[in-house]
């Protein structure tokens, strides 16, 4: 009980520390703190468009922090996510491109379907491949999706600018545009597309499926501890691979919408940095989908403020990089103030735990 | 190809190697150092982006390439002071620190750097190793980094300090066993604080070298996980700073693999090509780790996990 609280006190503390220390920073830089709050909150929640325009950047949010959150809670630290991303789109830029246009008006639900489908193939394959490096070459994961991240990008780049590209796009360069019947659309008349619902239900299905299956609990033991995983007889790779999976298969879902929603084609706005943003929001999340939801929207509401910020203060469109950083370190750091409050009561035994194994150290 | 354009190649390869290499070379130290004593520190990549935009800036600023480096040094060590601070609260994982750093170098580099996008700041000079040859192109293509005599001499002094220094045994003790360093009585965390602090102060340099020498200019795409790369250097550099060197150099020629062929005229899969260090890396990786076993050199502390 104490700990949920703990669990949701903490995060907005530091959110909180984070926004003042942010007022301080422009402070410095000869703005006002307030100004900037009351933009921020402007920008983000302030009316129906800025909703509209926070939802829509918390779709891609929620779906790509699911690409950090499941595969933690399989004990794995995997920030690759943008790499799952643009390999998602450009999935279904490409079936888009090989699926025939008087189909894709008669069957639009399959074409979309398949072109969603395609996307979290793309990205669970790629995501499973840090996974597998992981389980099988005893390669950290990190470093390694990453690394796969930068190659995803690579891979991106060269095939829109090259054969995948529509030659009509000529300072852009971009695949076809999606035929008519494969765009996703508006929800109930708005500018927030259905891929807010897909996230949303991703969300939901995976704190379902962690919480409340056999297959999900099994890779909540793997990542708890891996050797009593194995003493009882759980496949712990394969559970690795399958949170690898089902994460990158959300971060691939995440591109393809961004694509069939947002940009109609595969191109380099593709790279919008989202696989690093979800990154905290994962975290401050505690890699928890369901509360992944919230921090999503919070953050896409930050990055939606972000361009009023620069339009009316004429800061640099960064700005909103630097909230997020503070915001990641102050979220860390809160943690070691976790059990602060009946540290009276525990500390003979931690003293004790500190001695017996000097780096105390808990999950990310 | 003619002999002409392989002579051309070739030595677009060997000073790529030595131009693209540089980063590679001061980040890989500046890990090296700070996985010594048992911390693993990602942030690099941030502290490379943070520096890269502070050595241009204060070039610019004060028109003399040397404040740059010296801003550089300066501004990695801070940024990775503060990874070396919050890793000593208790329940703050440095992985996890490392990524949040990489993200706020970055944020404050892009935030700072706004304006450094069009200017032209003051370069460090070059080291002309192309005098022998006629060719302009052979000529134009070594001309080497002021920093590198620098970083080889770095990467021999932390390999003396390491090896037969009294600070450079207590921080190989620190990173092996911090509970045999706490019984002698050393201060494991103010050990591990200051190894990153100057860990980062090297891969501040790095930085420097980016923006004041090649690519030469600021930005925001300036290093694209180069300094993650170097923290998996130190992998295959099994934790010994001369073999970074070699290391650094490999991948800058990689890294050089794109340009290189460019400038020959070949065009095709540039962006392909510009992957080679990521893949490189990869392959790399495969080939030093096991499973299961632990990496020959690699510091306790590090593997205890």
């Amino acid at each position: 009980m104490r700990s949920t609280l703990e669990d949701i006190l903490l995060p907005v503390a530091a959110v909180l520390a984070a926004l003042l220390l942010f007022g301080l920073f422009v402070l410095l830089g000869g703005l006002n703190p307030l100004d900037v709050w009351l933009l921020l909150f402007k920008g983000a929640f302030g009316d129906s468009y800025s909703w509209q325009n926070t939802l829509q950047r918390a779709a891609p949010l929620m779906l790509t922090a699911l690409c950090v959150a499941i595969p933690a809670r399989a004990g794995l630290v995997v920030i690759g996510g943008e790499g799952a991303l643009v390999l998602g789109g450009l999935a279904t830029a490409a079936i888009a491109q090989a699926f025939p246009a008087s189909l894709a008006l008669s069957a639009p639900l399959t074409g979309s379907v398949l072109a969603c489908g395609a996307a979290a193939v793309a990205g669970a394959l790629w995501v499973m491949l840090a996974g597998w490096l992981r389980q099988y070459r005893g390669i950290n994961e990190t470093i390694s999706s990453l690394l796969l991240a930068y190659v995803a990008i690579g891979l991106f780049k060269h095939l829109v600018e090259g054969p995948l590209r529509d030659p009509s796009s000529l300072n852009k360069p971009s695949t076809y545009a999606l035929s008519e019947g494969l765009r996703i659309g508006g929800m109930a008349g708005t500018d927030v597309h259905w891929g807010l619902a897909i996230g949303v239900l991703a969300c939901l299905a995976a704190e379902f499926w962690l919480r409340l299956t056999p297959s999900g609990f099994a890779v909540r033991v793997v990542g708890g501890n891996t050797r009593a995983a194995q003493l009882v007889g759980l496949p712990a790779s394969r559970l690795v691979l399958l949170a690898c999976a089902l994460g990158g298969a959300a971060a691939g879902v995440a591109g393809g919408v961004e694509v069939a929603a947002v940009h109609n084609s595969a191109n380099a706005a593709l790279i919008a940095g989202y696989g690093y943003a979800s990154i905290l929001v994962a975290f401050m999340a505690r890699h928890s989908p369901l509360a992944v939801i919230p921090v999503a929207i919070l953050f896409g509401g930050f990055g939606a403020a972000g361009s009023l910020l620069q339009r009316r203060l004429g800061m640099p469109d960064a700005s909103v990089l630097v909230l997020q950083g503070m915001a990641f370190v102050l979220i860390l750091a809160s943690e070691a103030l976790r059990g602060r409050r009946w540290a009276w009561r525990a500390a003979p035994a931690r003293a004790a735990q500190a001695a017996a194994s000097p780096l105390v150290q808990g999950q990310p | 190809m003619t002999a002409d354009q392989a002579l051309v190649f070739l030595a677009g390869i060997t000073g790529g190697a030595l131009r693209v290499g540089v980063p590679f070379l001061f980040v890989s130290l500046g890990e090296c150092l700070t996985e010594k004593s048992g911390r693993i520190n990602l942030g690099l990549e941030g502290v490379l982006v943070f520096s890269a935009m502070a050595a241009f800036g204060a070039s610019w600023l004060s028109g003399s390439a040397w404040v740059g480096v010296l801003a550089a040094a300066l501004c990695g060590g801070l940024l990775a002071t503060l990874h070396g601070l919050l890793c000593s609260l208790p329940r703050v994982n440095d992985v996890a620190t490392g990524i949040a750093l990489m993200l706020l170098g970055m944020g404050l580099a892009f935030y700072f750097g706004k304006p450094l996008i069009q200017p032209q700041a003051p370069q460090l000079p070059a080291i002309a190793l192309g005098e022998w040859s006629s060719s302009p192109a052979v000529r134009a293509a070594l001309q080497v980094n002021a920093l590198v005599p620098l970083g080889l001499l770095l990467a021999l002094l932390l390999a003396w300090v390491f090896a037969n220094t009294r600070i450079g045994l207590v921080l190989r003790m620190v990173g092996d066993s911090a509970a045999a360093a706490r019984a002698l009585g050393y201060p494991v965390a103010g050990v591990r604080i200051a190894a990153t602090a100057v860990g980062g102060m090297i891969a501040g340099l790095g930085g420097a070298s980016l923006t004041l020498f090649y690519p030469g200019s600021w930005n925001e795409g300036i290093s694209s996980g180069q300094g993650l790369i170097a923290v998996a250097l130190v992998i295959f550099a099994r934790w010994s700073p001369l073999r970074c060197v070699a290391a650094a150099l490999l991948f800058g020629g990689a890294g050089a693999m794109g340009p290189a062929l460019q400038s020959i005229g070949i065009g095709w899969g540039y962006h392909l090509f510009n992957t080679l260090p990521y893949v490189l890396t990869l392959v790399i990786l495969v080939l030093t780790c096991r499973p299961g076993a632990v990496i020959a050199g690699s510091p306790g502390e590090l593997s205890a996990r």
